[in-house]
């Protein structure tokens, strides 16, 4: 999924150091912008030869006769490219939100527009989607609430049969739901789950990555746990409809698996999972067999492309796989001596030693996943010792983070219960000093010293 | 981070796990000062957790601006006429074409020319403006369905359906594809802002003949629709759209044809290897 996005870069005219900073810059914007719970990100498609970096902007804002005059000139000119051409420069000019704002103010415009979306001219249907594609994107909710008269139309065409208009429409309405919930209050109503059910069935992949989208964008809803999900909504409702198990389907590793599809529809089921609405109806649609099979199929994937030695940079690129992933792993291991036994039985200790290093987030949790295993009892621990996990955990005795310390000493505790044979190896590998260096720090001075004498009792 | 390589391969075989390890607690795992305990963690979706996930999707969803200017300009081909007959426009881009076929020729009603967005739409329409059987019915029971997707509500006249349609799920009252039999003012009579039915007028225009006339019982109108005799013709075009689409290479499409001097024999565009789309006169009653 990554890499079709970025093979789709084509080099522009700014250094390398460049991308650089405004990709630190968009992040730092976007962090600050979750933690004001303002996060809120649209999807735009424009089909213009690409500006030039660095030069001024081809289109120029417009004011209000001239917005006046193309709308004119698109519904009642009397040759067809005229129309569309008329249709084209408004299009261009609403990339402004100047125009944009000139566009909605101006009376009848939008009754104009939406006259031109449900002509039965196709072209002109097809650049009048597009205005209203441009306005859907704009960051002002005046602007999305003044598309409102269209939303039964975007609505209606999800089920013709154009694939690229109904893609149009998608994103469309992706942006204008989770611009304003004034938006989604009428689109509910309006039968916009139902649609896309009906929509999840395309074999068209452009329009089942724009369905995710729009779909991912209703479900992160703040109302959504309450108003959208369950299923006691009746029409409305995502988890009443067919959408999950087509969700699901699209998820299933496999030579049909697209990257761009299932990304969507895996946020869409995040979201859904996280409001904690009817997780047990998921689970009953194979939910769990489903995503675990794809995560095993995608770690593969990466097994692939990756160089040896080039994990941890695909790490750092994705910094988020990794606490997630064992946060997983900690869930499944904590209560289940089933999943103890497989992680131990398909040699999984090793790798998972060797994610110490990452970063102090990653050694705690992997640390927490082997006390899962290890709190299990003698027959576990057997299967721990002997191996790398006593020379990993000195090491990890040598980090300052005190969490990680703290967990290593956890884990050292268990193994020194359930496993005794593993005291003397531990003295004979200097376990004491590795201990000492600790013994001041007050969270972890109680358990330093009752390590300290397990060790020479024992 | 190494995984053994014969892990794929085992998780592959499928379930088959061994029995569970035998699970043996000591009290003294969980005694002072050691506090550890295994327990499952749950993070609600604002947590700081998922910082970093969101905004990996956010950086995602974002990014597309800079790559779709990318997206290769439609391929242009030779300019060709629409198949349909008595339609004049002309293309010279694949996806313009289809986009055209759907919208005019798709679901085209045979009896009054109008042309719906859907089939659901079309088959709504047929039934209450052209067929008895219904206008019989109608008098004895609910029959006007709700045109919303997923709503089952029946009704007796169309316009309680309309009432329904916009106090319930917020339509428009000038909803175009629900326009009342009876209230068909002509185009001179609406406000002159009103493309909508003159754009309907149009559509009347550009589809000509019907291909068939004659009346004929309400379950055997259906096979007359324009749509049917038509995808005698385009059916070929279309379906080579839709496989080069679904191999996801309309450049391969561009080049097919660009680089193609003649046709190649298996993709049939009607008589002969000709380019032009020449309309079979078989079936249609027009000279």
């Amino acid at each position: 999924m990554w890499s079709r996005r970025q093979g789709r870069l084509r080099p522009t005219v700014c250094g390398v150091e460049e991308l650089r900073r405004r990709r630190r810059e968009r992040e730092a914007a976007l962090r600050k912008a979750r933690r004001e719970q303002q996060l809120v990100s649209k999807r735009l498609l424009r089909n213009d030869a690409p500006e030039e970096a660095g030069e001024g902007c081809v289109a120029a804002i417009l004011g209000e006769t001239e917005v006046q005059q193309f709308l004119r000139q698109a519904q009642r000119g009397t040759e067809e490219k005229e129309r569309e051409g008329a249709l084209v420069s408004l299009r261009r000019g609403l990339q402004h939100p100047e125009t944009q704002q000139t566009f909605i103010r101006l009376e009848g415009s939008m009754r104009t527009l939406v006259g031109l979306l449900t002509s039965n001219q196709a072209l002109l249907q097809l650049e009048a989607a597009r205005c209203l594609h441009e306005l859907s994107h704009s960051e002002q909710s005046t602007v999305a609430e003044a598309c409102l008269p269209a939303t039964s139309y975007l609505l209606t065409y999800l089920s013709s049969h154009s694939s690229d208009f109904i893609e149009l429409c998608l994103y469309t309405l992706g942006n204008l739901i989770v611009e304003s919930e004034a938006v989604r209050r009428q689109l509910l109503p309006q039968g916009i789950v139902p649609a896309l059910a009906a929509c999840i069935q395309s074999p068209h992949v452009a329009v089942l990555e724009a369905l995710g989208y729009a779909l991912s964008q209703l479900l992160q809803a703040e109302e959504a746990p309450e108003k959208i999900i369950p299923p006691a909504s009746a029409s409305s409702s995502i988890l009443a409809s067919t959408l999950p198990q087509h969700m699901l389907q699209m998820l299933q590793p496999g030579p049909k698996l697209n990257p761009g599809v299932a990304v969507e529809f895996a946020w869409c089921l995040h979201y859904i999972i996280c409001s904690q609405v009817s997780n047990p109806l998921l689970i009953g649609h194979g939910a769990l067999s489903t995503l675990g099979l794809l995560l095993l199929d995608l770690a593969g994937a990466v097994q692939k492309t990756e160089d040896a030695g080039l994990e941890l940079f695909f790490f750092q690129k994705q910094p988020s796989l990794l606490p997630e992933g064992l946060w997983l792993l900690n869930n499944l291991t904590a209560n289940s001596p089933s999943f103890c036994t497989s992680l131990l039985s398909l040699d999984l200790i090793e790798p998972l030693l060797q994610l110490l290093p990452v970063s102090n987030v990653v050694s705690v949790m992997v640390l927490t996943v082997l006390c899962n295993v290890a709190e299990k009892g003698p027959a576990y621990c057997q299967r721990l010792w002997p191996g790398p996990l006593l020379p990993a955990l000195l090491h990890t005795l040598a980090f300052s983070d005190t969490e990680v310390v703290g967990q290593s000493l956890e884990l050292l505790h268990l193994l020194f219960l359930y496993q005794p044979e593993a005291v003397q190896v531990f003295l004979q590998q200097s376990g004491l000093q590795a201990l000492e260096r600790h013994q001041e720090e007050a969270q972890l001075q109680d358990r330093v010293y009752a390590l300290q004498q397990t060790a020479l009792q024992g | 981070m190494q995984l053994p390589p014969a892990l794929c391969a085992r998780l592959a075989a499928g379930p088959g796990a061994a029995e569970p390890l035998p699970v043996e607690r000591d009290p003294a795992a969980g005694a002072a000062p050691f506090r550890f305990v295994a327990r499952p963690v749950r993070f609600p979706r604002e947590h700081q957790f998922f910082e970093d996930g969101d905004v990996q999707r956010h950086l995602y969803l974002q990014d597309v601006i800079m790559q779709v200017a990318d997206v290769p300009e439609k391929p242009r081909v030779p300019a060709f006429a629409c198949q349909v007959a008595g339609c004049c426009q002309v293309f010279d881009a694949l996806d313009d074409y289809e986009h055209h076929y759907h919208t005019l020729h798709g679901n085209v009603c045979s009896f009054c020319k109008r042309a719906f967005p859907s089939g659901h739409l079309l088959d709504a329409h047929i039934l209450e403006w052209h067929d008895s059987l219904f206008q019989i019915l109608s008098e004895r029971q609910d029959m006007y369905q709700c045109l919303v997707e997923g709503c089952t509500e029946k009704f007796k006249t169309s316009r309680d359906r309309k009432d329904h349609m916009v106090r319930m799920h917020l339509y428009p009252a000038d909803f175009r594809f629900d326009k009342p039999k009876k209230s068909r003012s002509p185009a001179s009579a609406e406000a002159p802002g009103d493309s909508g039915e003159r754009s309907e007028g149009e559509a009347m225009e550009i589809c000509s003949e019907p291909v068939a006339a004659s009346p004929a019982p309400a379950g055997e109108r259906r096979i007359y629709r324009h749509r049917s005799v038509s995808e005698l013709f385009l059916k070929p075009v279309l379906n080579m759209c839709s496989v080069l689409r679904i191999l996801g290479c309309t450049w391969a499409a561009a080049l097919l044809i660009l680089n193609s001097e003649r046709i190649p024999s298996t993709i049939c565009f009607g008589q002969g290897a000709a380019r032009g789309f020449k309309s079979n006169k078989k079936k249609t009653k027009q000279c």
